[in-house]
């Protein structure tokens, strides 16, 4: 009986939830996103500062990242040290001078939120977005915040929260914070360099 | 019954019984074993071991086809994780996050004794300076993140140093997390059994075990999906097990169409039921008695050595078809003799030049041969004593078979064509032949034989194609040429492995090799890890070092006393040890590389091409391993090694069986006491094999060592036939002759039906055998007839 009622209860919740999401935020995000879809490729200088509560300063590192639709991204780290990371269709290639190392996004998921966060967004995915993340939309369409919190308690090991600020198809800061209060802060600009 | 007779009865059931005995409690074994060498030389030795028990023999390569990729990699991971907890298998791998905790707390524990970077050089204030920088910047990447934990007790990175020091070795691609073949269209998983690959029992319960984990990981899969994954398994443990399936099962079929099929034959010509099962009595007690003789000479019987059985009949069957048939015209025609005085002779005869040709298998090096020959030897005096000595005991005076006369009469008909033919006609035609088949033989000569060990396989080309793509996918799974140090304990061979290592290391950077794996990666030698315990410095220096190095650095001192804490921990533990493996995913990694043989350990270093399908110049490892003074190493081709083992065996068996040829020539000499009449007693049978040899050659067949058996069956069975043949012409029965032929005819018939089976079987040992001996034969008993009625036309 007890089960009958919180069977009924929860049918008459759902229905109650079920229009009211589909209409406030899904216009704005939905635009957002096939603005982002429609770029194919893209190409951007990063700035990136870590804080982190073991070193005394943040570490900055900085790059350039490109973006080819739908599943390739590039990070070309130049400073302190060149690092190049890759990832095709889940799969993370890291290379530097003396190494190469390829990692299954899948087979770490402490590492798949700092990348497809990224990824997701510029491929104005939403459905990858929210296979991984609860998704928040605030803002407009000409200035617009997503923050995204995973859903997975593995991924929430190591990421509590991303927050991407952009405007219109443009990325413009990507703030990833971390269960023990260490973040990153990765400043975009289109790219200048050759 | 009088006393002689019933004397006889008791002998042979006393026989029967004691070989019953023996038969029932021997050892069958059915690997390739029986065609290794019995006395090999160090090398050889190796290379047994490595096919019977190494790690090669004990790898199974799952492969997960059809569905769609997402069902595959799920099912494949489902299927990992289940074997993983089955203690049959050593290890299990898809390319899924392996580094169970046990692998990274055993790495992280002995991360300074395991690290090829730790030297005296690393502890001082620029080497940590240099070692902490390269980790502060690691934390910039994402990859680098995953080690953040543990910065406060590994500031140097050296874990990332220990799991670099182990990927070494190429990995497969990976897609939707779990390994697959370079199209993706397969998932890709490796496991090792516990067992080794010799023990045909215990691979079948894993294969088992393989194809139970998957069938319960892909009732996972929603029900929905359309094409269901399948799944493929290979690998030597595969094909050993499939093979014993196919030859019992082959066995067991050709046994009972063969038997039904020669049954039916004898009911049709003897229209007696006694007799037909007095016919088999030789055949039943030959076969028990061979294999009686090779479990007591051997300790074990090969499989084959049981498929070869069912040959046997072709050739002791016609002892009691002779008996029959002649035994009918002895009484009817109450001519002079009974049969055992007017036929045994001949059929005695016949059986010695059989043995004769047969005891050329005894000296072989191949157990496998050798247990062939003394089966065919013990079997065929057994089946003949029988026919000679229980027959006739066990005969009731009312017994008679049908008389097969009028067939005899229209095959001599037949033959009566070719006397009108002429002697010199039929001369020349038979020495045409001859020529055409040795210019046949003697233009493929080149590609005459097939000299690869693969030629015994009992695997199919197709099945071996496949396991090669696989191999291929996986990377490095296929060993082929190794460096192997050898050396009178572990301690001393890890330490040559080490120092193999780097003279390989420079042959990486001139790209004569790939790269290569050692087992001193995943266990330095006792001198390497106390050389690296050694080089770490004391509590007060090592701070003292940190401070130094830390400055200008962004990172706080004080957090780093974990390291300091460890690096004095390790300073005073105690060193690794094979022990301290067990129970890691390292350990099969280890043990793969490491082969103990009584007092001789061996350490394996696989090597890999520069790139893939590359050959490796085997002469510059060796003048490398050889300027950098590497002790008691040396390289092993193992695919080239193994054929010239195969090939040397061939060549030993084509040698002993023309010396048993030369054997048999001399027994026809002293019995016959003319060398006409043992001219024209093998001329047929040369004649024989010579146009079977030329005909497999003309259908592209590569001979290997069970064609030769084939040959040397050809003239066993077809030594009969020639003989009576003779007899007859020296006899001078005129009205024994069409039943004489009839008699042949129909053993002919018989042998034909059970070789003919043979040829059909999927096992290509078995259609070697097949297709050499079912035409062989009734190409002999042609060969003798004609000839032997051409000379006769030459007296007329």
């Amino acid at each position: 009986m007890l089960r009958f009622v919180s069977l009924m209860l929860l049918c008459i919740w759902t229905a109650g939830m079920a229009p009211a999401r589909a209409a406030t935020p899904g216009s704005d995000l939905d635009q957002v996103m096939g603005l982002l879809a429609m770029r194919q490729h893209g190409r951007v200088e990063f700035i990136e500062q870590h804080f982190l509560a073991v070193l005394k300063r943040p570490i900055e590192s900085s790059g350039e990242m490109r973006y080819d639709a739908p599943d390739r991204l590039e990070k070309r780290t130049l400073k302190p040290r060149i690092e190049t990371l890759v990832l095709t269709g889940g799969v993370l290639t890291v290379e530097r001078a003396h190494s190469r190392r390829v990692m299954d996004l899948h087979a770490y998921p402490q590492v798949l939120p700092f990348i497809e966060s990224i990824r997701a967004t510029l491929a104005g995915d939403r459905g990858a977005l929210e296979r991984v993340f609860r998704v928040d939309f605030t803002g407009s369409v000409s200035r617009w915040t997503l923050t995204l919190v995973p859903l997975e308690s593995k991924v929430k090991q190591s990421v509590s929260q991303v927050r991407i600020d952009g405007a219109g198809d443009q990325l413009l800061k990507v703030e990833i914070r971390q269960p023990d209060g260490d973040r990153s802060l990765m400043t975009l600009r289109p790219s200048t360099l050759p | 019954m009088n006393v002689r007779r019933v004397r006889v009865l008791v002998v042979w059931l006393g026989c029967v019984a004691l070989a019953a005995v023996v038969v029932a409690r021997a050892r069958y074994i059915t690997d390739l074993s029986g065609f290794l060498p019995a006395h090999p030389t160090p090398t050889q030795q190796l290379l047994v071991d490595q096919l019977r028990d190494g790690p090669a023999s004990r790898l199974i390569l799952i492969a997960i086809e059809q569905g769609d990729a997402a069902a595959r990699a799920r099912v494949s991971i489902g299927l990992v994780e289940r074997l993983r907890k089955d203690p049959a298998f050593a290890s299990v791998d898809n390319g899924a996050a392996v580094a169970g905790q046990r692998d990274r707390e055993f790495l992280f524990q002995h991360r300074y004794l395991l690290s090829e970077a730790v030297d005296a050089q690393r502890f001082t204030a620029a080497g940590l300076g240099a070692a902490i920088r390269e980790t502060i910047d690691n934390l910039a990447s994402p990859a680098g993140l995953l080690f953040k934990s543990l910065l406060p007790r590994d500031p140097t990175g050296e874990l990332l140093n220990v799991i670099d020091q182990l990927a070494r070795s190429p990995t497969p691609q990976n897609r939707d997390g779990v390994w697959v073949s370079s199209d993706g269209s397969r998932a890709l998983a490796v496991a090792q059994t516990a067992a080794n690959g010799s023990d045909s029992d215990a691979q079948s319960r894993a294969i088992d075990a393989i194809r139970a984990a998957f069938a319960a990981a892909a009732a996972e899969l929603p029900s929905s999906a359309a094409t269901r994954p399948q799944l493929r398994l290979s690998g030597p443990g595969v094909f050993a097990v499939a093979a014993r399936a196919k030859i019992e099962h082959a066995a067991v079929r050709l046994a009972i169409a063969g038997g039904i099929l020669v049954v039916t034959l004898l009911l049709v010509v003897y229209r007696s039921l006694s007799a037909l099962g007095l016919g088999l009595l030789p055949v039943a007690t030959g076969a028990l008695v061979g294999v009686a003789a090779v479990a007591l000479g051997f300790g074990a019987v090969h499989g084959i050595t049981l498929g070869f059985g069912i040959t046997l009949i072709g050739e002791s069957v016609d002892y009691s078809i002779y008996f029959f048939i002649q035994s009918r015209q002895v009484r009817t025609d109450g001519a002079t003799g009974g049969w055992q005085q007017r036929w045994w002779p001949t059929i005695r005869l016949g059986m010695l030049t059989s043995v004769c040709g047969f005891a050329s298998l005894l000296p072989s090096g191949f157990p496998g041969l050798q247990q062939l020959g003394l089966y065919s030897i013990s079997g065929l005096i057994a089946a003949a004593f029988v026919t000679r000595f229980v027959l006739p005991a066990l005969l009731p005076p009312s017994l008679t078979v049908r008389d097969v006369t009028p067939l005899g009469r229209r095959v001599a008909g037949l033959l009566q064509t070719v006397q009108r033919l002429g002697r010199g006609a039929v001369l020349w035609s038979g020495a045409a032949l001859a020529m055409l088949a040795l210019a046949v033989l003697y233009h493929d000569r080149e590609a005459l034989w097939n000299r690869e060990l693969s030629a015994l396989s009992p695997v199919s080309a197709e099945e071996q194609t496949y396991d090669a793509t696989l191999r291929a996918d996986l990377g490095a799974a296929d060993v082929r040429d190794l460096v192997i140090v050898s050396g009178p304990d572990l301690e001393s061979i890890l330490r040559s492995a080490e120092h193999a290592a780097r003279a390989l290391e420079t042959l990486v950077d001139e790209k004569v090799i790939g790269g290569f794996e050692s087992p001193a990666n995943y266990l330095p030698s006792m001198a390497a890890q106390e050389r690296r315990r050694g080089s770490l410095p004391g509590a007060a220096d090592l701070r003292a070092n940190l401070k130094q190095a830390t400055e200008g650095l962004p990172l706080r001192a004080d957090s780093l006393q974990p390291f300091l804490e460890d690096v004095e921990a390790t300073r005073h533990a105690a060193l690794v040890t094979p022990r301290d493996l067990a129970g890691t995913s390292l350990n099969s990694g280890f043990d793969a590389l490491i082969l103990h043989q009584k007092d001789q350990w061996n350490a394996l270093l696989p090597l890999r091409g520069a790139s893939a399908g590359a050959e490796i110049d085997l002469g510059k490892v060796a003048a490398a391993l050889k300027d950098s003074q590497v002790e008691d190493a040396r390289t092993l081709d193992l695919k080239q090694e193994s054929d010239a083992l195969y090939a040397s065996y061939l060549a030993e068996a084509i040698h002993f069986s023309l010396a048993g040829m030369l054997a048999l020539t001399v027994l026809l000499l002293v019995a016959l006491r003319s060398p006409l009449r043992v001219a024209r007693v093998l001329a047929p049978l040369v004649l024989a094999v010579l146009t079977v040899a030329a005909g497999l050659a003309i259908a592209g067949v590569h001979l290997s060592i069970l064609h030769l058996v084939g040959m040397l069956l050809i003239v066993a069975v077809g030594s009969n036939y020639a003989l009576f043949f003779d007899r007859q012409a020296h006899a001078g029965e005129g009205g024994s002759q069409a039943l004489t032929l009839a008699s042949l005819v129909i053993a002919n018939a018989s042998t034909v039906i059970g070789f003919g089976l043979l040829s059909v079987s999927q096992i290509p040992v078995l259609v070697a055998l097949g297709t050499t001996v079912a035409p062989g034969t009734f190409l002999a008993l042609l060969f003798a007839a004609v000839g032997f009625r051409a000379a006769e036309s030459a007296h007329a």
